[in-house]
């Protein structure tokens, strides 16, 4: 049941009027209101993401334009690098890329997407960490950057196969756009700035848009053929089939990005030998798990039942082991992929996938083979 | 004679047998059902013990046994799709049935009209 008090104290998005009258179930998430799911329901939102189209609000988090004060871009890129582990500076114009803010320790502080608009960095942060990483930016980069959040705008994911065509249908100039592209572009006849992107492992696209013309392109959007409003449920199953961490679930301060799995994110350039190693907080940790491999690692668990195993289900070698050697931190069952799903730290010698272990559920330790990510096969436009 | 329990639970008196499901104000606020387990045929329950469990796509809960008695019956047919719950909670979607001494156990529970004005 929502909680009462924290709904009324909840921030609306641009978005929540029409949210109310596509009869949404609404919830309080990070300090705002947003459909959990609509009167279809999870699964066949979460289908519409899969096989056509589903449109989701995301305008609670956090968008925010890094200016250089110097005038040149190459300062603000450079002093971001400062904060986060990847490589900013090589970040061509109108890409996007997937970053980390990391602490001094190396665990993770927040997860987020930057782009390079030319003359800014567009940085899109997690809403329950909005504040803590708008702050960190101020209070680390200002001697070189500026921070503008931009708190009047929304942000609308279109996700699925059907996404181009109804974007294109609407004007918007995305067809020659790949995976991780960022552009300026009219939807609607609303100035946007589109990247093809999102969290769902579909083709599709985030649309950072102003607030006050969010509610009509939103609706022309669901005009579409095949597009469907999704809430954070189907967001949820979404994201986990296609093996994406969520920040504060399965990464946080405790978890290095190499225990998680994230060495991707983690350009050569800023490894041991890169020509900017290191020079971010953590990075004597981080860099030495890069090269000896971490203790533990974040990987996918299969059941072998139709239990779903949610966290914290512990995790145990064997059916008798008294001790779990780890933790789902998140399970749900998958739609597309029929069957439970989980994620879960274990000690690295667990954690080749087919590797058989053992989930606690409700008393009973239930076998899961350890599985590669994503559980659903990505379907990005490279 | 149907009654209600405030878990949410449906209750169908013939003889001395109960069958036992969830009502659609349950089904609606769980959302897609997506894993049922059921008790065992012969097992003696006493009330309030957990008998099932419901996994939908949102969360798990549980159903308890509304009062003493052995499980006689139980479908299977929600365990191999459980989706059967959210399509007819109070008649295809049934879960178990259970054979009970006391039928005054039941006069506890709220009637239809009692369980309208509580989920209101």
């Amino acid at each position: 049941m929502p909680d009462d008090h924290a709904m009324d104290e909840a921030q609306r998005t641009p978005l929540f009027a029409l949210h109310e009258s596509l009869k949404a179930r609404m919830a309080p998430f990070a300090g705002w209101a947003l459909p959990i799911q609509y009167p279809s329901g999870i699964l066949r939102e979460h289908a519409a993401a899969r096989e056509a189209a589903a449109l989701f609000d995301v305008s609670h988090m956090g968008q925010a334009f890094l200016r250089p004060k110097s005038g040149k871009l190459k300062g603000a890129m450079l002093a971001l690098e400062t904060l986060a582990p990847v490589s900013v500076a090589g970040l061509a114009e109108g890409r996007q890329r997937y970053g980390l803010f990391t602490s001094p320790e190396g665990g993770i502080l927040d997860d987020f997407m930057f782009a390079n608009l030319g003359d800014a960095l567009f940085i899109v942060v997690n809403a329950a960490r909005r504040e803590h990483d708008f702050g960190h930016l101020r209070a680390h980069l200002s001697d070189a950057c500026e921070l503008e959040e931009l708190t009047d705008r929304a942000l609308i994911a279109l996700q699925g196969p059907k996404a181009e065509a109804a974007m294109m249908a609407l004007g918007a100039r995305v067809g020659e756009m790949r995976f991780m592209d960022v552009a300026e572009t009219a939807l609607a006849g609303v100035p946007c700035l589109v990247s093809r992107s999102g969290y769902t492992g579909e083709d599709g696209f985030e649309i950072s848009l102003p607030a006050d013309r969010a509610e009509g392109v939103a609706e022309a959007l669901l005009e579409q053929p095949g597009v469907a409003p999704a809430g954070l449920g189907a967001r949820d199953s979404l994201r986990l089939e296609a093996g994406l961490c969520l920040y504060g679930s399965d990464i946080d301060e405790t978890t290095s990005p190499v225990e998680a799995g994230l060495p991707w994110a983690i350009q050569k350039i800023r490894r041991r030998g890169g020509a900017r190693e290191g020079g971010f907080p953590g990075a004597e940790r981080i860099l030495e798990e890069l090269e000896s491999g971490p203790a533990r690692l974040r990987v996918g668990l299969l059941p072998e039942g139709r239990a779903p195993m949610r966290a914290p289900t512990p995790v145990f070698a064997s059916e008798d082991a008294a001790e779990p050697i780890g933790t789902v931190v998140s399970g749900a069952f998958g739609p597309t992929l029929g069957g439970p799903m989980a994620m879960a730290y274990v000690p690295t010698d667990h954690a080749t996938p087919g590797t058989r272990l053992y989930g606690e559920v409700r008393g009973k330790r239930l076998p899961a083979q350890v599985a590669s990510l994503p559980f659903v096969p990505h379907q990005y436009k490279r | 004679m149907t009654k209600y329990t405030e878990e949410h639970e449906w209750l169908d008196l013939d003889g001395d047998i109960v069958t036992v499901g969830i009502t659609e104000h349950a089904a609606e606020q769980l959302g897609d059902i997506v894993f049922i387990e059921l008790p065992e045929i012969g097992d003696e329950v006493a009330a309030g013990a957990e008998v099932s469990t419901i996994e939908s796509v949102k969360a798990a809960s549980d159903i308890s046994a509304p009062i003493d008695g052995e499980i006689v019956e139980v479908n299977d047919k929600i365990v191999e799709n459980p989706a059967l719950v959210n399509e007819d909670p109070t008649g295809a979607g049934w879960f178990f049935r259970m054979k009970i001494a006391d039928a005054g156990a039941l006069d506890e529970f709220m009637d239809e009209d009692e369980y309208k004005a509580f989920i209101e």
